[in-house]
This record gives structure tokens, sequence and C-alpha cells, in this order.
């Protein structure tokens, strides 16, 4: 399993049955293949609810994509709609969950995803629509950049991309909640202890690890 | 024949030096692929704005405007996957004016609506809505995004009647509808066009008040 499925398996666990679901692009794709299709739906950004499975080989409709302009099929009880409308349904609140990637977090739990200092700002898409909008955010992001530097910071570097902190941060060693301006340990995966946590994270953090998803995994 | 049908040719030829068009589609879905290239053969078609949530691909669709030097200012909110135009705005030959894809949206569906801007928390604390008007509303705060028009939208649509009713095709849906109501001529490139009382009344999604011109599809390999 590749670091990026295994944070996405991660981030589905907090993701309750029935809820209506929007995936960001990058590791937040990953997140379909781990969801239960027939106990969520799958919304996408440029206009359907009820996102099916990849298409199989050759039955791919160009008239059917996700917002990663991937092929994609619609589950029986899908729907169309015009951008406006899928973006009423996200600012509106009507989406439950949005899974999102990160280039950084700050210590109160708000990301940075959209721009690189330095860098031409040519990409937004519906990344700060989501983060106001969706009920419950969350970001799944590898716990270091490639240079080994923590990406869950004291203070973002990068342009935020809300005000609003995220709900819930899934990285392949942790998982954090942003709660009252702050983040907190509450999960450590497999062969992770706190230590190593703490040297790979820049934020100031507190623990209350949940013992109960750990010992009902055992 | 019908009135509104037209060639692709004749139905942009209206299309003026400096002229802002809205253009349909995700990418190259539900882009209206006949009409761009048509464009390009219109030799007043040049110093263009475009509003569309990206600019085509890498010498497709949009992209192919922007490599003929057609295109001067790009608004979208999604520009990225495009390598030329990322190159044209270092180059400084092409302004690019970034928007948040829900703001774009609804700055087109409040341009045809008749309203002047909105309130939105998209954007709010970010260099993408510096200098907008803020507002408390009911204690959430709120900045101003003004709507957009535009003298030409060139839409892609599925089937048409001849009234200039349409229906779409699943995701290529997207901004296609918005935009059909947010510009003074609005041209809809369609797969077919059929007798008016074939489409069911409740699959129509623009009526035909919308739209000014049926061009159809020569299916133009994207």
């Amino acid at each position: 399993m590749s670091i990026q499925e295994k944070i996405a398996a991660r981030a589905v666990a907090h993701i309750p049955a029935g809820a209506v679901v929007n995936l960001g692009i990058g590791i937040p794709t990953y997140v379909a293949d781990h969801l239960p299709l027939d106990s969520v739906a799958l919304h996408t950004e440029n206009g359907l609810l009820g996102v099916g499975p990849t298409p199989g080989p050759g039955e791919a409709d160009p008239d059917l994509v996700h917002a990663g302009k991937q092929p994609v099929t619609a589950r029986p009880g899908a729907s169309y709609f015009a951008s406006s409308a899928s973006f009423a349904m996200i600012r509106g609140g009507h989406v439950d969950v949005a899974v999102l990637g990160a280039l950084q977090v700050d210590a109160t739990g708000r990301i940075a995803n959209w721009a690189v200092p330095g860098k031409p700002v040519l990409g937004v898409g519906g990344a700060m629509d989501l983060l106001v909008g969706a009920r419950t955010v969350i970001v799944t992001t590898t716990h270091t950049a490639k240079d080994g530097s923590p990406k869950i910071v004291d203070k973002a570097t990068y342009p935020l991309t809300a005000q609003r902190p995220v709900d819930v941060v899934v990285t392949e060693a942790a998982t954090f909640r942003a709660r009252d301006g702050g983040l907190v340990l509450t999960e450590l995966a497999d062969g992770i202890d706190i230590d190593w946590v703490r040297a790979h994270t820049d934020a100031p953090f507190a623990v209350e690890l949940d013992t109960s998803r750990a010992a009902a995994r055992a | 024949m019908t009135p509104k049908r037209r060639s692709a040719a004749d139905a942009v030829a209206t299309i003026r030096p400096g002229a802002t068009l809205m253009v349909g589609g995700f990418g190259l879905v539900g882009a209206p692929l006949t009409l761009i290239e048509a464009v390009r053969t219109h030799s007043d078609a040049h110093n263009l704005t475009i509003i569309s949530n990206n600019l085509g691909e890498p010498g497709r669709g949009l992209g192919r405007l922007l490599l003929d030097g057609l295109v001067r200012k790009a608004v979208g909110s999604y520009f990225t996957s495009n390598p030329d135009v990322v190159r044209a705005h270092q180059e400084g030959s092409l302004a690019v004016e970034l928007v948040p894809q829900g703001t774009l949206a609804e700055s087109i569906r409040a341009g045809g609506a008749g309203i002047g801007g909105f309130y939105t928390r998209t954007g709010l604390g970010t260099p993408l809505t510096a200098g907008c008007e803020e507002r408390v509303i009911r204690g959430t705060r709120y900045v101003l995004q003004e709507s957009r028009r535009a003298d030409v939208a060139l839409i892609r649509a599925k089937t048409a009647d001849e009234l200039g009713n349409l229906t779409y095709a699943k995701t290529a849906r997207n901004f296609n509808p918005d935009m059909a109501t947010a510009a003074d001529l609005v041209i809809a490139e369609v797969d077919e066009i059929v007798p008016v009382g074939t489409l069911d009344p409740e699959a129509i999604v623009t009526p035909h008040l919308f739209v000014d011109v049926l061009v159809l599809s020569e299916r133009v390999s994207a």
C-alpha cells in the first residue's frame, strides 16, 4: 500500500455512513477506493451527486468525469446539475464531509493548499468554497514534506486557504482534531509513537489518544 | 431551417476585437469545440477576455486560442494544469484573474439574473478578496463579490429544439446553463436540433429565451 493509500484508508474511518462527501484532488481521490459507495453519496463539484466507480476499459464516457477530470460512472439515484447549483450545495452547508489535501496545516488547524510563495498563483478550484461550506472538513496530508520538514507547523508560511480551521488532520502517522484553537493528537498509526510525532510536528499539540478505536482494531 | 440556426462561422462573426467571451466547459468536457475553432478563423477575434473555468488544455480547446495569441486576459479558477497559461502569464502576454470556482459560478449566475453582486464567505481573509467590502450578516463575516456578464457566451449543450430549448449531457453541463443567461449574445453548440414539442418540458434545463443562435456541432475531436 502506497503512503497515499495508507492516509486515505485512515481518513475513511472519520466519514460516517450516509454522509454526502466531496473528495478533493490528490490524496483524497484515493479515499473513494476505500469508501463503501452504497452507504455514502459522493459529490463532485463539476456537477454530479452519486459518483460511482471508475469505468472498465473501453467504457469511459467523455461527458462523465469527476473534478480531477478523470472518467467516472454514475450510481443509481445520481443527479446532474450546473456549477452554480453545485456550489450552492457546497457553500450552503449541504455537503457533510469534504476531504482535502494540504501543503501546510497551522497550529489552529487552518490549512494552506492553493499557493506556494514565489511561484505563480494560477489555480484555486473549489478549495476555498469547500473549506467555508462543508460541515466537516478532513485534511489528508503526508506528515512531512519531501525534504523531511514538518507540514504541520506553528505558523503557516504559505497563504491560507480560509480562516476556518479543519476538523480532522490525517497523516500516515497520526490523526489530530482541531479544537478550541489548537490541535489534539487523537490517534497514532501502528508502529508510530508520540516521540516520533513530536519530532516531526512543528506545531504544539495536546494529546488525548482515542483508545477505543485501537481497542476495536485489536 | 430555423431562424436561430447558423453556421459556426456566421454565429461568431459579430465578435469584435477586445470582446469578453464566456466559454462553457470544465477542461474540455462540455466545451464548445466547434465554436472555438470558428473563433480561431474569425479575423476580428483578438485581444479577447475569456471567462471560463480553465483555459482548455495545452493546444486543445481554448488552449488553442491562447497559442494563437488571441487571448489578452483569462478569468477562471484553475489554470495550473496548462503549462502554456503559466508560461504566457510569466512572459506578461496573458493577464490572469483567479477566482474561486464557486464564486465564479455564482458571479455568472448573478450576472444573468440581474443582480449586481453578492456576499460570500469564500475567499475571506485571502489575497483573492483583498480590498473587497466586508459585511457581517447574522453574525457571520462575508465579502462582496461583483457579478459578471459577457458580450458573447459560447456554450455546449446536447440537444436543442428549433426554439432553442436545451438539454445537456451528464457532467458536460457544468458552467453552460449559467453562462447561457449572462451574455448579450448566446450561441449554443448542440449535437442535434429536434422539432418543437419533441423535448420533454421537464427535461429542458435552459429555456429558449436565453438562447440566440444554434450551431450544429462538428464534434471536433478534442
